[in-house]
């Protein structure tokens, strides 16, 4: 690991005043994903900011009749909470199907969000790749690629966002609050947060250098019959193969959003509309344009078979 | 290996290093790749932290890279928690920290300053066996015992967590208390790999803590 200087931010406006005057520093909350980078020396920072002392730890009711999950819930919390098994049982059933108990128990809500991708090629360090490296070439594309990406990717990149909460959130159109070094704060739909590959993958969210995440909003519950549909190469402690999220209505209509098969947690608003015409249809508009391979080609008929089964559960209630 | 000794690799740099090169034969591109990455790292730092380990203040002074299982393990020298992959996947080092089990591996000591931590030591001794160390005797719940107190100090808290009404993966209904049942068990134990398969008297010595049959 490489040295770095490391302060406790008191604020989260002090916390986003410290990113802006040290370039190349990253804030530090559960730290599950950013210690095993710094690890590695994928990631670097010379400079690390402590937010677990913020009081963003509150799970309260927002104006809009929602949500507010304050950055620093942990997954367990998150989970557990009363209000979100009830109104929001789809983000508590995905964040269940992530990672183990162990975990969960420290990794929070934003920095869950900003978690990177598992992509192997990401991680060797011996192979070119154009997110840990910018122009360096991707390994993947050519390369092993049975867990990559099938629509939304680029010619620099086929890498998936590894998150299973993030999916539920897109579902959901949470908003993501933040601040910025000069006190500015905004609300992101999640709609824009992630990015596309396309020739920065680098690049993975619109967050400005130094914004910091200060919570999440929800807005008021959807009713309906929700679900999180994992699939996986062993039925606990595993990232998706794929994942399908979904909240269906008693009249048929709803919507889903889909893990494991992009860049960034995948909704297609066309496809929501389609759905009570049924799974076929429905992932037809989903996939539409998508790019596979040999290895990762049952990543369509999976989904399919997948939304199908997620429907026919709906059915039955 | 005289010519070596001059360059001043560490063993680390020169596995790197023999790695790459032999990439670098497979692979023509791979040169761009090594490029290094313009990070301007500082010196290395320490910094004081205070724990409260098994009911005992310590206090340390440690390099801010230091993990808490490190800090654990060769500053405090309480080796009964221990170091499998390094990386928060095998969960041999798992700790309670404020009541909650953690992985130990994948958090910094500093960041610990003030809190509470529970290791295998702090559970119970060879004279007072904690239940669960009890109960893993009995059951035989290892082979090697490496893994071992990792999944002692999980399975602790599994039944806590199960009584606190936190659910998992496996929980039917989200909006009723989950129950102490094998299923249950098993899921929630998924973050400790046992590379023995001692998993069915693991599974037996929590079963019978928790008040089921074994």
């Amino acid at each position: 690991m490489k040295a770095f200087t490391y302060e406790r931010a008191r604020s989260p406006a002090e916390a986003a005043a410290a990113a802006e005057r040290h370039p190349g520093s990253r804030f530090i909350a559960g730290g599950t994903n950013l210690l095993d980078l710094m690890k590695l020396e994928i990631e670097t920072p010379p400079h690390l900011i402590d937010v677990n002392g913020l009081k963003l730890d509150r799970i309260e009711p927002s104006d809009g009749g929602g949500l507010r999950i304050g950055a620093l819930v942990r997954n367990t919390d998150l989970a557990s909470d009363a209000r979100v098994r009830r109104d929001y049982a789809v983000l508590s059933r995905a964040l269940l199907a992530g990672a183990s108990a162990q975990l969960r128990n420290k990794a929070t809500t934003s920095g869950n969000l900003l978690q990177r991708t598992r992509c192997p090629y990401f991680y060797d360090t011996n192979l070119p790749c154009n997110k840990r490296q910018p122009g360096s070439g991707c390994s993947a594309i050519g390369g092993y690629t049975r867990n990559h990406a099938i629509v939304g990717t680029s010619e620099a990149c086929i890498a998936t966002h590894p998150s299973d909460m993030a999916v539920a959130m897109q579902l959901l159109d949470a908003g993501i609050e933040t601040v910025r070094a000069n006190g500015a704060t905004r609300v992101i739909p999640i709609a824009d947060f992630y990015r596309l590959p396309g020739t920065t993958p680098h690049i993975e969210t619109n967050l400005q250098p130094g914004e910091f995440i200060t919570g999440v909003v929800l807005p008021r519950p959807l009713g309906g019959f929700h679900t999180y549909r994992k699939v996986r190469d062993r039925s606990s402690y595993a990232f998706a193969l794929v994942s399908v999220a979904a909240v269906v209505q008693k009249d048929g209509s709803g919507r889903l959003a889909l893990g494991g098969v992009a860049h960034r947690p995948w909704r297609v608003a066309a496809a929501d509309a389609a759905l009570p015409r049924g799974a076929r249809a429905t992932v037809e508009v989903l996939l539409a344009g998508a790019k596979t391979t040999s290895e990762n080609a049952y990543k369509i008929p999976l989904i399919e078979r997948s939304v199908a089964s997620v429907l026919a559960d709906a059915k039955k209630g | 290996m005289d010519d070596l000794s001059d360059l001043k690799l560490s063993r680390r740099d020169l596995l790197k290093t023999g790695a790459a090169a032999a990439t670098a034969a497979a692979i023509p591109t791979v040169s761009a790749a090594q490029a290094p990455a313009a990070a301007a790292n500082p010196a290395p730092s320490s910094a004081r932290t205070v724990l409260k380990v098994n009911g005992q203040r310590r206090e340390l002074d440690v390099d801010t890279r230091t993990t808490l299982l490190d800090a654990l393990r060769e500053h405090l020298k309480l080796t009964g928690t221990k170091k499998g992959c390094d990386q928060g996947q095998c969960g041999a080092c798992t700790v309670i920290v404020n009541g909650r089990r953690i992985n130990s591996c994948l958090s910094l000591a500093v960041m610990h300053d003030g809190d509470e931590i529970t290791t295998i030591e702090g559970l119970g001794t060879p004279a007072r066996l904690h239940p669960m160390q009890e109960a893993f005797v009995k059951h035989d719940g290892y082979q090697c015992g490496y893994c071992t107190p990792g999944q002692i100090c999980s399975a602790v808290s599994v039944i806590e967590e199960i009584r606190a009404g936190i659910p998992s993966h496996v929980s039917a209904d989200l909006n009723v208390k989950p129950l102490l049942s094998a299923e249950e068990i098993r899921e929630r134990m998924s973050g400790n790999i046992c590379r023995c398969g001692a998993y069915s008297n693991i599974l037996d010595a929590i079963t019978e803590v928790a008040g089921g049959k074994a």
